[in-house]
């Protein structure tokens, strides 16, 4: 048995900011240069009354009416993401009444960021070889902004809010190949949201000035960026290989690599470092940001709508951030 | 590891800023095209040209080209 990607969907808030807002916010911040560097001209915010939950039962409703998908026919949710409409219970489970996704569907939320869309195309193959599942609906949706400070504009300007729908089956459009996965917890403080879960409940209110001269703030997104870009030219570079291994797939026999949309300055030296032609290397986050989980998918989609990604073609899919974690895997288009 | 070859692939690193005005003794957080951006690219050209980490810390904690250099050299 094999599992495949059948369709792929995404939502992004109706909401936009511009890099002209931000440099409102900060007239003294080189806007121009920064978004030359990270590649990010506009991005999406969720409303305040938006949820995670809510965008990515908007990306199941667009995956439905784009390819006559029914509800009935999903007999697995899981939900990728950092903010959860609650602690408990899972939003999945929540999606699957508001989607009308049948009561015998198993559902889940997990909590990745970066590596979010391999990791669930890893266990929806699991489920559909193993015979748990025949359609399994993944959605991924991040609102990293609500997470992050009103000073905080390094990465103000590099994430965007999103969320994306992908049906996994036992046949479709690409045969999901074999993952590399990884994880090292070490680098858990390197990128977190402190306060607010069971470890610090309550607000500490505080900051202080990291290694690298930027204010921290306890109840905000933090992230260490010289650690993370560190982590990142040690860590993918090495999945790429082990992912053409464990494929049985040479280099030259990949037509597309498609990784976590980061940013532009950290893509481009990772596709540096790995010797990959710049013409098949995806790079685009103008539009969306960084949108977390759902870069790959979104990346994905428009590759395949503007005819980049075509049948015949192996594209390559990697994730790498928050955990730390990271894996990759081989689509046969 | 040279010191000449770390100077210039550190000058590449700027966009603005002559390579004439970086020198094993400039103050490099002194130059105005200074930033945490460059600090970034930084990290990177150690990580790619030395296969050495470098963290923003260490960056900030050295005044010039030289000391910097002086610090990867010894990982």
């Amino acid at each position: 048995m094999k599992a495949y990607i059948k369709a792929i969907s995404y939502y992004l808030p109706e909401r936009i900011v511009t890099n002209e807002e931000l440099l409102q916010e900060f007239p003294e911040w080189s806007v121009d240069k920064v978004a030359a560097k990270v590649g990010v001209n506009t991005r999406h915010l969720a409303a305040s009354d938006e949820t995670a939950g809510d965008m990515a039962e908007k990306a199941a409703r667009k995956l439905f009416a784009e390819y006559g998908i029914k509800a009935e026919d999903v007999d697995f949710v899981m939900l990728c993401t950092q903010s959860p409409d609650y602690f408990l219970p899972s939003t999945a489970c929540i999606l699957q009444h508001r989607l009308g996704i049948p009561t015998t569907a198993g559902a889940f939320d997990y909590n990745l960021g970066c590596s979010g869309c391999i990791y669930g195309l890893a266990v929806a193959k699991g489920l559909i070889v193993a015979g748990i599942a025949k359609n399994v609906l993944m959605l991924t949706a991040e609102t990293y902004n609500k997470y992050l400070h009103p000073s905080d504009k390094s990465n103000r300007s590099i994430f965007g809010d999103g969320a994306a729908a992908c049906l996994i089956s036992t046949e479709g459009i690409a045969e999901i190949g074999e993952f590399v996965l990884g994880t090292d917890g070490n680098g858990a403080e390197n990128l977190i949201v402190k306060t607010g879960a069971a470890r610090q409940k309550q607000p500490t209110g505080l900051s202080s000035i990291d290694d690298e001269g930027h204010e921290r703030f306890d109840d905000y997104l933090y992230m260490n960026g010289g650690a993370i870009f560190n982590f990142t030219l040690e860590a993918v570079p090495a999945m790429m290989k082990q992912v053409l291994e464990k494929n049985g797939v040479e280099k030259d026999n990949i037509d597309y690599y498609v990784f976590h949309q980061a940013n532009k300055f950290m893509l481009n030296t990772i596709r540096k470092v790995c010797v990959l032609p710049k013409d098949k290397f995806h790079i685009n986050l103008e539009n969306t940001g960084n949108t977390v989980s759902s870069t790959v998918m979104i990346a994905l989609k428009d590759c395949i709508e503007e005819g980049i990604i075509s049948a015949g073609m192996n594209v390559m899919i990697t994730g790498f951030g928050v955990g730390l974690s990271w894996g990759g895997t081989i689509l046969k288009f | 590891m040279e010191l000449q070859e770390f100077i210039s692939a550190f000058a590449e690193q700027f966009d603005d800023t002559d390579a004439s005005e970086i020198q094993a003794d400039t103050n490099y957080q002194e130059l105005d095209e200074w930033s945490s951006l460059t600090s970034m690219a930084i990290i990177a050209f150690v990580k790619t040209a030395y296969n050495k980490e470098v963290t923003g810390k260490e960056i900030r904690s050295c005044e010039t080209v030289e000391e910097l250099y002086n610090l990867v050299a010894s990982k």
